[in-house]
C-alpha cells in the first residue's frame, strides 16, 4: 500500500514536470522563433575555440575542419589545439595543421579534460572562448548564430543544440530522439534561467567569466556542469543558441553509453552535493525550487519505478514458467474481454505520463528537425530508453552512496 | 553579477492545479471503470443466481420433466467465468473492499446452493457427477495455492463436466466454516474434496485424474467421437 502512494507521488512529480514544460512552451512558442535572429551591432568580436584532446586520432581532423568551415571572419577566429598527453596518433595526426595560421597546437602532460581545457585558456587573449570536444562536429552557422545574444550584456555563456552525428545502430537512434528531447529541455530551462550544464561541445563563454569566477574545475569528471552550477551561484546567465547546432559523436554500444551516462549521473550527484547550498534558496529562482530538487528526484523515482516493474514482471515471469511446467502451454482462444483491461488510477496516470511524454518528443523533434519526422526511433527511445536508463542511475546512485570514483572512459 | 528574474509562482500554481486536475480525471475514470466492473460482476451473480433458481424450479417439476431438461452446462460456465473474474479482481483492488467482500460472500454461497443442487439432481436422474470443492488461502504466501488454480482451470477446460467450487478457507463466512467442518477440511492449504476424500497439498492433473475414474471414461468417449469424425 505504502509503495502504492510512493507510485502516485512520483507518477504526479512526473506529470507535474510534463505540464510544466508544455506551459513554458506555450508560453514562449513565439519567442523561440524570433529569438535573437538579427544582430544589430557591426562588430566581429574575437574568438578562441580550445580544443582539448586525448587519444582522438580518428575524429580530431574532421573536428577541427569543421571550425575551420565556420562562417566566420578567418582574422577573428583561432582555434587553441590541447594535446593531452595522447598515446595514440593524434599529435602525429595534427602536423597536417602546423602550417595553418589559425591554428595553434599544444601538447602536455596528461591532467584530465579541465587541465586541457585551462591550458588552453590561459594561452587565450580572445573576448570571446569557446570549447570543443575532439569528437563533436559544428555547423557552419554554429558561431555566427550565437553573436546576437552576446549583444545582451547580461548573458555571460551560450549553449548550442547538440545532435547526434550519423547514428547507425538503435542505440544511436534511440540517443538521436533523446538529443532532440534535450535541445527542446535546455531551451525550455533557458527561459526559467536554470541552465545547469555549459556542454563541452562549443559552449561559449564571455572571457570575462573565468576571470571572475576561476576557470574549469576536475569536478568529478564533469567540468562542463560544474562550470554552469559556478555561473548559477554567482548569477551569471546562460542563454541558448537552438539554432546553433553541433553534432557529436554518440556510444553505440550499451557498455560504452552505460559508462558514459553513468559518469553524467555520478557528476551530477556530486555536484549537486558539493552545491547543495543552491537547493531551496529564494534568490537562486527556479533553479533552486524547481529543476535541481527535480533533477535529484528524478532520478531515484526512475530507480524506484524501474525496480518495482521489474519485480511485478520478474513475479510473473516466474509464475507463467511455473503454470507451463504444470500445464504445458495452453492454446486455447483468446477471447476479448473489458474487464480485463487493467484501469487502476496507476495505470491511467501512466498512460497520460506516457502520452504527454510522446507530444513532448515530438515538439522536440519539430524544434530540432524544423519540421515532424516520425520515424522508427521515437520507438526505440519509447521503449528501450525506460528499460536501460535506470541500469547507469542505478549504478551512479550506488557509486555515489559508496564513494566509489568513477574514470573517464 | 546580474539580478535574476523572480520566481514564477503563479505559474507553479497553475501547473499544480492543471496536474491535480488531470489526477481527479483520472481518479473519476479509474473509479468509474472499477464501479463498471463491480456492476458487471453483480450482474453476474444475479444472473447465477437466476438460473439457480431456474434449475430449482426445473428440479421440482421434475416428476413432469426429462433430467436432460436440466441445462447444467450454462450454470458450470458462468461459476468459472465469474471464478475469475472475482479473482482477478481481487488482485487488483484487494480483498478488503467491502463492496468486493459482498461479492464473494454472494459468490461462495451461490456456489453452495449450485452445489447441493446438483447434487439432488445427480441423486435423482442417476447421474455420477464429479464435484471438486477447493480450497486456497489468500493469506501469506501460498504459491501451491495459486498453482493448484492453473491446474483446476486446465482440467475444467479438458473435462467440463467437472464441476469445480472454490472456497477462500480463510474467509470468516458461517456457510465456509460449516462446509469446512462438514467434511473436516483441515488447514493444510491447498485442500480438495473430490469424490468422498479429502486430499491436501499441490496435485498435477495426473494425480487429480487417478482420484476420478470417470475421466478415463470420458477420455474413452471423446477418442470414439473424434474416430467417428475422421472415419
Amino acid at each position: 500500500m505504502i509503495s502504492s502512494y510512493i507510485i502516485y507521488v512520483f507518477l504526479f512529480l512526473s506529470l507535474y514536470f510534463e505540464v510544466f514544460l508544455v506551459i513554458t512552451y506555450l508560453e514562449k512558442r513565439k519567442t523561440i522563433k524570433t529569438e535573437y535572429i538579427i544582430r544589430k551591432n557591426d562588430k566581429w568580436p574575437s574568438v578562441d575555440i580550445v580544443v582539448p584532446c586525448f587519444n582522438e586520432s580518428n575524429t580530431i581532423i574532421a573536428t577541427i575542419e569543421s571550425l575551420l568551415r565556420l562562417d566566420y571572419p578567418k582574422d577573428k577566429l583561432k582555434i587553441i589545439v590541447v594535446d593531452d598527453g595522447s598515446i595514440d596518433n593524434s599529435l602525429k595526426t595534427l602536423k597536417i595543421f602546423d602550417t595553418n595560421p589559425q591554428i595553434k597546437i599544444h601538447h602536455k602532460e596528461n591532467g584530465g579534460k579541465y587541465t586541457a581545457l585551462n591550458f588552453g585558456i590561459e594561452n587565450s587573449k580572445a573576448d570571446l572562448i569557446g570549447c570543443l570536444d575532439a569528437d563533436s562536429f559544428v555547423d557552419k552557422d554554429a558561431l555566427k548564430n550565437m553573436l546576437p545574444y552576446f549583444e545582451n550584456q547580461k548573458i555571460m555563456a551560450v549553449v548550442p543544440s547538440i545532435k547526434v552525428y550519423d547514428p547507425k545502430n538503435v542505440l544511436q537512434k534511440m540517443q538521436r530522439v533523446e538529443y532532440s528531447w534535450g535541445i527542446f529541455v535546455r531551451k525550455i530551462l533557458t527561459y526559467l534561467n536554470a541552465l545547469h550544464v555549459t556542454p563541452g561541445p562549443f559552449t561559449i563563454f564571455r572571457r570575462k567569466i573565468f576571470g571572475d569566477i576561476g576557470k574549469y574545475k576536475h569536478a568529478h569528471h564533469t567540468e562542463d556542469l560544474e562550470m554552469a552550477l559556478r555561473m548559477q551561484k554567482h548569477n551569471y546567465k546562460i542563454a541558448n543558441s537552438h539554432r546553433s547546432i553541433v553534432y557529436t559523436v554518440t556510444p553505440n554500444t550499451v557498455k560504452t553509453l552505460y559508462k558514459q551516462r553513468r559518469r553524467w549521473t555520478y557528476g551530477f550527484l556530486r555536484n549537486a552535493i558539493d552545491y547543495k547550498f543552491l537547493f531551496f534558496k529564494k534568490q537562486y529562482g527556479n533553479l533552486s525550487f524547481f529543476i535541481l530538487p527535480f533533477a535529484v528526484t528524478s532520478i531515484f523515482s526512475a530507480i524506484y519505478l524501474a525496480t518495482n516493474f521489474i519485480i511485478l514482471n520478474v513475479n510473473s515471469i516466474f509464475e507463467q514458467i511455473a503454470k507451463i511446467k504444470l500445464v504445458g502451454i495452453s492454446f486455447t482462444k483468446i477471447h476479448f474481454d473489458f474487464f480485463y483491461i487493467n484501469t487502476s488510477l496507476a495505470t491511467i496516470i501512466a498512460v497520460i505520463s506516457i502520452l504527454a511524454s510522446i507530444t513532448l518528443v515530438l515538439i522536440s523533434i519539430k524544434l530540432s528537425e524544423g519540421k515532424l519526422k516520425l520515424k522508427a526511433e521515437l520507438l526505440y527511445f519509447l521503449f528501450l530508453y525506460p528499460i536501460i536508463a535506470p541500469l547507469w542511475l542505478f549504478g551512479a546512485v550506488f557509486n555515489t552512496i559508496f564513494s566509489n570514483t568513477i574514470t573517464w572512459r | 553579477m546580474n539580478e535574476r528574474e523572480k520566481t514564477d509562482w503563479l505559474k507553479y500554481l497553475y501547473t499544480f492545479v492543471i496536474t491535480a486536475l488531470i489526477f481527479i480525471t483520472a481518479i473519476y475514470i479509474s473509479d468509474y471503470f472499477s464501479n463498471k466492473k463491480m456492476a458487471e460482476l453483480k450482474s453476474m451473480e444475479d444472473n447465477m443466481s437466476l438460473d439457480i433458481l431456474s434449475s430449482e424450479t426445473q428440479f421440482s417439476l421434475l416428476a413432469e420433466a426429462s433430467c436432460k431438461n436440466i441445462n447444467d452446462n450454462t450454470l458450470s460456465r458462468e461459476v468459472s467465468q465469474l471464478g475469475d473474474k472475482l479473482s482477478y479482481t481481487e488482485e487488483k483492488i484487494g480483498a478488503n473492499d467491502p463492496a468486493f467482500q459482498n461479492l464473494k460472500i454472494n459468490y461462495f454461497l451461490l456456489e453452495i446452493k449450485d452445489y447441493l443442487l446438483m447434487k439432488e439432481i445427480s441423486n435423482r436422474c442417476k447421474d455420477r457427477p464429479v464435484f471438486i470443492l477447493y480450497f486456497y488461502s489468500n493469506k501469506g504466501s501460498c504459491t501451491d495455492c495459486q498453482n493448484e488454480g492453473y491446474v483446476l482451470t486446465k482440467l475444467h477446460e479438458m473435462y467440463p463436466q467437472i464441476r469445480i467450487y472454490s472456497f477462500d478457507y480463510d474467509f470468516n463466512i458461517p456457510t465456509i466454516e460449516t462446509l469446512k467442518s462438514i467434511y473436516e477440511i483441515e488447514n493444510k492449504l491447498p485442500a480438495m474434496f473430490i469424490n468422498g476424500k479429502t486430499i491436501y497439498g499441490l496435485k498435477t492433473i495426473d494425480e487429480i485424474k487417478k482420484i476420478i475414474p470417470e475421466t478415463k471414461i470420458w477420455d474413452k468417449e471423446a477418442l470414439a467421437s473424434s474416430t467417428k469424425v475422421s472415419i
